[in-house]
């Protein structure tokens, strides 16, 4: 009976090894660069040491998560790192519904093909040049302040104030990314039956209306999707934007996690503690994503991620 | 039957023209500053603005761009890393998407969760810097192109593709004696130009704007990607003494640096610039095509 079984099985390996040869590599790659890293997570539990090891050295228990948690910075960093990803979701996760809708209502295909070119376009420039943009237009003798200072003699100090940064930074984001993320829900529209409009407009419905009862309950599976992964992502916003746009006056409000972790793990080497830090930051994450998630699925019929 | 429009409908129809037209505007005017600004004259930009008076404009600033080294060195360095990786995660998610399409592979189920998990959970930043350094791919290309190699959406997204091509097909060919690797080459893959152009785009853009691997992984300045470059001239405004002759004053420096910014958002994106109009429907594509699993 075993002995069958096992033939088969290697019938079958012979018949479809070449199956396997083709998903080899992805396996091995994910193994090492995706569950390696996951289990060299294990570092912020142990005093680390580079000459000992991940296995050599001692192990601290939750020693890295309670300096941390106790350090003074802690609350600084640890709001700093909330409010720019909950003011930045509220803020940019509406906009691309409105300008979907706002682009459904466009009948010329041929207009709405190039303002979506437009809409589109800022996703594809590099995170160094928006930064980069951000710095030669807000500086003190760039274009905005030339008419800040024509307006009241003095310019504004943009990227050196730290009351500036969120705001800077989320609508930036907005400029970048928003027309991109109004992809989907574009799609999403495309697909409502005419016939839905044409017989409400003959009930006497008129635009605003039809939008919100045929328009908006369309595409609102794809932005309960969206709104979880954006909730989901709360704490891992970008790393590579923040760090750009820190100068040492802003850092009051631009120092956040992902930043901290940065400095303290690579510029400083302090590996353990900084892989604690991330840790926690990661553990935060799924912890939202999971109650995000559980409370969508209530308030929209059962629907959720997963 | 064509929809009757009330008087609010119309004056809806109005305002949603021109809310559009402001969000173009708000986009397309800062693209355009900085390309008009890129050929100004450095000193007519510093005390009038921009001009459209075509005596006012130089080109300057392409000049010394282009005939920066740190910036030459950076473009082929970025085309390097940008085709490269283009490849390696193309041919690994389309092998790696073919195989997980076939209902006959067996442990499809535990492969993908195997997958799916490394979205959600990660090792982080510290982990990931000590396991490429130990490996001794610091301060090496690969350390750029081959830990974002296999990205798990490129996967399901060729996975989603191979699903659609007919079954019919490898059977037919099955019948014909092919095996699986025949099979595989001869009749899948000449199928895959759509999938492996979407894909092959998009590592390409993703790989050409980023920085941040290259910071932490490498630090000779001979292999610095074009972005690393771009950084140091636009945020850390360190402008290369060699763009600048030794003799010139620091005002020239600082009137000559505004000019070099522009001209270099201007080289660094042009490939981009370039590309962009063409490939925008391919673009959308695979964000359908992601978007639907």
């Amino acid at each position: 009976m075993v002995t069958k079984h096992k033939s088969s099985l290697l019938d079958y390996l012979k018949k479809y090894y070449f199956l396997y040869i083709l998903l080899a590599p992805a396996v091995i790659l994910t193994l090492i660069f995706k569950y390696g890293p996951m289990y060299g997570a294990i570092i912020a539990f142990k005093d680390f040491s580079p000459i000992k090891g991940i296995m050599g050295s001692e192990w601290v228990g939750l020693y890295n998560f309670e300096k941390f948690l106790s350090s003074p910075n802690f609350e600084v960093i640890f709001m700093n790192t909330l409010k720019l990803s909950f003011f930045g979701l509220i803020l940019s996760f509406p906009i691309p519904i409105l300008l979907a809708l706002m682009l459904n209502q466009i009948r010329r295909a041929g207009v709405k093909k190039n303002i979506q070119l437009f809409l589109y376009a800022p996703n594809f420039i590099s995170v160094v040049v928006v930064v980069g943009m951000l710095f030669i237009f807000l500086s003190p003798t760039g274009p905005i302040n030339q008419f800040f200072t024509w307006l009241t003699g003095e310019p504004i100090m943009f990227m050196s104030r730290p009351e500036y940064f969120r705001s800077i930074y989320i609508l930036s984001d907005i400029w970048t990314g928003a027309g991109w993320a109004s992809i989907i829900y574009v799609a999403a529209l495309a697909n409502v039956d005419p016939e839905l409009h044409n017989a409400a407009n003959l009930d006497g419905a008129n635009l605003l209306q039809r939008i919100r009862h045929i328009d908006l309950p369309t595409i609102r599976p794809i932005m309960a999707i969206v709104f979880i992964l954006a909730a989901g992502g709360i704490m891992s916003i970008g790393f590579e934007k923040a760090y750009l746009m820190q100068t040492a006056m802003n850092l009051p409000t631009s120092e956040i996690i992902p930043t901290y972790v940065y400095k303290i793990g690579l510029q400083s080497g302090d590996y353990a503690y900084s892989a604690a830090v991330g840790l926690f930051n990661s553990i935060i994450n799924i912890v939202l994503l999971i109650t995000v998630n559980f409370t969508v699925k209530k308030l929209n019929e059962g629907e959720g991620l997963y | 039957m064509p929809i009757r429009h009330s008087g609010l409908d119309r004056f809806i129809v109005v305002l949603n023209a021109i809310f559009l037209t402001l969000a173009v505007l708000i986009i397309v005017l800062p693209l355009i500053y900085v390309v008009i600004a890129s050929f100004m004259d450095p000193s007519v930009l510093l005390s009038k603005g921009l001009s459209f008076n075509l005596s006012d404009w130089s080109l300057e600033g392409y000049i010394k761009i282009l005939s920066n080294p740190a910036m030459i060195r950076g473009f082929g360095n970025s085309v390097l890393y940008s085709v490269s990786f283009a490849m390696l995660t193309v041919l690994v998610s389309i092998c790696a998407g073919y195989a997980l399409s076939d209902d006959r592979l067996k442990g499809k189920g535990f492969f993908m969760t195997l997958f799916i998990i490394t979205m959600f959970f990660g090792g982080g930043l510290i982990p990931t810097y000590l396991l490429v350094k130990n490996l001794g791919l610091l301060d090496t290309v690969w350390a750029v192109i081959i830990p974002g190699a296999v990205n798990v959406w490129n996967i399901i997204l060729s996975r989603t593709f191979f699903k659609g091509v007919p079954n019919e097909m490898k059977e037919a060919a099955n019948v014909d004696g092919a095996s699986e690797m025949r099979i595989f080459f001869s009749v899948v893959l000449p199928l895959s130009k759509p999938i492996v152009f979407v894909l092959a785009l998009y590592a390409f853009v993703g790989q050409w704007n980023s920085y941040f691997d290259a910071m932490i992984y490498l630090d000779n300045p001979n292999l610095h990607p074009l972005q690393l470059v771009l950084r140091s001239i636009l945020i850390q405004n360190q402008v290369d003494p060699g763009m600048i002759s030794d003799q010139l004053a620091m005002a020239e420096m600082k009137r000559l640096s505004e000019i070099i910014k522009y001209a270099a958002i201007v080289v660094s994106s042009l490939p981009l610039i370039v590309m962009y109009p063409f490939f925008q429907k391919y673009f959308e594509k695979g964000v359908m095509v992601g978007s639907l699993k």
